[in-house]
């Protein structure tokens, strides 16, 4: 009989290297080096249903510990065609699991002959998260419009899930639910509505550190769907007040010396690159 | 303010439901009751308004505790294998059913998963009963049962004031007020109050606004 000598890949993460990692963590520390970090999205992301539809919100600064990474990455992603994910948490992480849901949606919504509920994304997201215990370290806001009409749901690393008219996720998290706990009214105005995202996301920008940049917007309605990318810049960068240049001769020289060094051509040789 | 809530530990810890839950029997019906908060870390509210009391058939309802992607993955399973089950049977599940298949999800899985529950509803072969199902897979049948974190303060209070035979009235304000007390004082416990009375004739629900508990202490 024969057998094959290769192990069939059973899934999931495999944590074999981490005493491996350990020791050479402690190596590198002793040094007073430290391991890389996976960039991480710091990030204020909201979502908030009014009277049309869905309205999606995020920052666009991406930090790796304490550097800024990316100043305008796109947080917002496209899951379907009335249906956008905003992405906190792992950077990697968020962008990898939209991408793969957004195919998983399409060849179901090919096989079922219609188009995709918000909930059906929803549950396989958590599904997915829950099954791999919080190591994939994605939060999502999941909003849009399907047949029940407009939806937002939040989805958990862990794979725990909440369905509201408005949420915020991310560091930012708790700057933005501000605005919205004090301003949101049910069945809002679209105006009204970007406006309470924008001051949402901007109250994460400004009082959270990984948050900062530009917001972006998401519009979702029965209609149409309105991405604007780079709606507001809360932020702008700083004008110089004074010119910092000097003219040539500001500085006086008082003394010059030169003195030459003979070098004498000890060894030569040549190497042939062999370029074909 | 301790190191925790300087650090911002609360953006990377699971959402937990915090809790309290309490269900009671009396002679008609089962009358169940949570409180709506869900937190992460022991700083930050990630909803104010979260339904722990769910559905699993027409007269069943189970309370969550702990960590909520637990509980809900738990609760999503038990609802889909409790209704094949009572498809097969052709009939409604019994209580004890939905119980044992609870408590066979918690005890298999009992190194993963960290949630706990209770079990409570009306059938037509034993009438209603109250089951709690712990986080190690035990189950044990009572007259009524405090569960969550938010338990531990009302210890005392539901044991003095629980009396056998009470009306379904006695029994609402029981729970109501067995549930202000242990969101008073527990720090993951708190929101809006959500009710489930379970009779022969089907399932209402009430929902009481935190403005609207009832005060059992004047603090001032």
């Amino acid at each position: 009989m024969l057998h094959t000598s290769t192990k069939t890949p059973t899934g999931g993460f495999s944590f074999e290297n981490t005493r491996r990692n350990a020791v050479l963590e402690a190596n590198l520390s002793e040094k007073g080096y430290s391991a890389p970090n996976a960039r991480k999205t710091g990030t204020t992301i909201a979502g908030l249903i009014f009277k049309d539809g869905v309205i999606l919100g995020a920052d666009t600064r991406a930090t790796d510990d304490m550097v800024v990474a990316d100043k305008n990455c796109m947080k917002i992603h496209y899951i379907a065609p009335k249906i956008y994910c905003c992405g906190a948490g792992v950077a990697a992480d968020a962008e990898v699991t939209t991408q793969m849901m957004s195919s998983n949606v399409e060849l179901h919504s090919l096989s079922t002959g219609r188009p995709p509920l918000v909930a059906m994304v929803t549950r396989q997201l958590k599904q997915m998260l829950f099954r791999y215990q919080g190591h994939i370290g994605s939060s999502l806001i999941v909003g849009g419009v399907d047949i029940n009409g407009p939806q937002l749901y939040s989805v958990y690393p862990h794979g725990s899930y909440d369905k509201l008219p408005f949420l915020t996720m991310g560091s930012g998290a708790a700057a933005a639910i501000s605005l919205f706990e004090d301003r949101y009214k049910p069945n809002m105005e679209l105006e009204e509505g970007k406006q309470l995202v924008r001051d949402a996301i901007t109250a994460g920008i400004f009082c959270d550190l990984g948050s900062g940049s530009n917001v972006d917007l998401c519009v979702i309605t029965e209609k149409a769907v309105d991405y604007l990318r780079g709606y507001d810049q809360p932020v702008q960068k700083g004008l110089r007040e004074g010119s910092y240049r000097y003219k040539p001769g500001t500085t006086a020289v008082l003394t010059k010396t030169v003195i030459p060094l003979t070098l004498d051509v000890v060894d030569e040789s040549v190497q042939v690159m062999d370029t074909e | 303010m301790n190191e925790m809530s300087v650090n911002g530990e609360w953006r990377s810890s699971k959402v937990s439901t915090g809790t309290t839950i309490i269900a009671v029997r009396y002679d008609g019906g089962v009358v169940i009751g949570s409180d709506s908060r869900a937190s992460m870390g022991e700083e930050y509210v990630s909803s104010r308004v979260i339904n722990k009391v769910i559905q699993i058939h027409d007269k069943i309802f189970c309370c969550m505790a702990g960590s909520l992607a637990d509980a809900q993955a738990v609760t999503n399973a038990v609802i889909h294998q409790l209704s094949f089950h009572s498809m097969q049977m052709d009939e409604p599940p019994l209580v004890q059913s939905a119980a044992a298949i609870m408590r066979s999800f918690c005890y298999t899985h009992r190194d993963e998963l960290s949630a706990g529950f209770i079990v409570a509803g009306w059938d037509r072969k034993r009438g209603p009963q109250v089951f709690q199902v712990s986080l190690g897979g035990m189950i044990v049948e009572q007259e009524f049962t405090i569960g969550g974190s938010g338990s531990t303060y009302i210890y005392g209070y539901a044991d003095a004031k629980f009396k056998p035979g009470m009306t379904r009235e006695e029994c609402l304000t029981f729970t109501t007020n067995a549930l202000s007390l242990a969101m008073d004082r527990d720090n993951v416990s708190g929101g809006v109050v959500h009710l489930v009375i379970v009779t022969e004739k089907g399932a209402e629900r009430q929902l009481i606004p935190g403005n609207k508990l009832p005060v059992l202490q004047r603090l001032a």
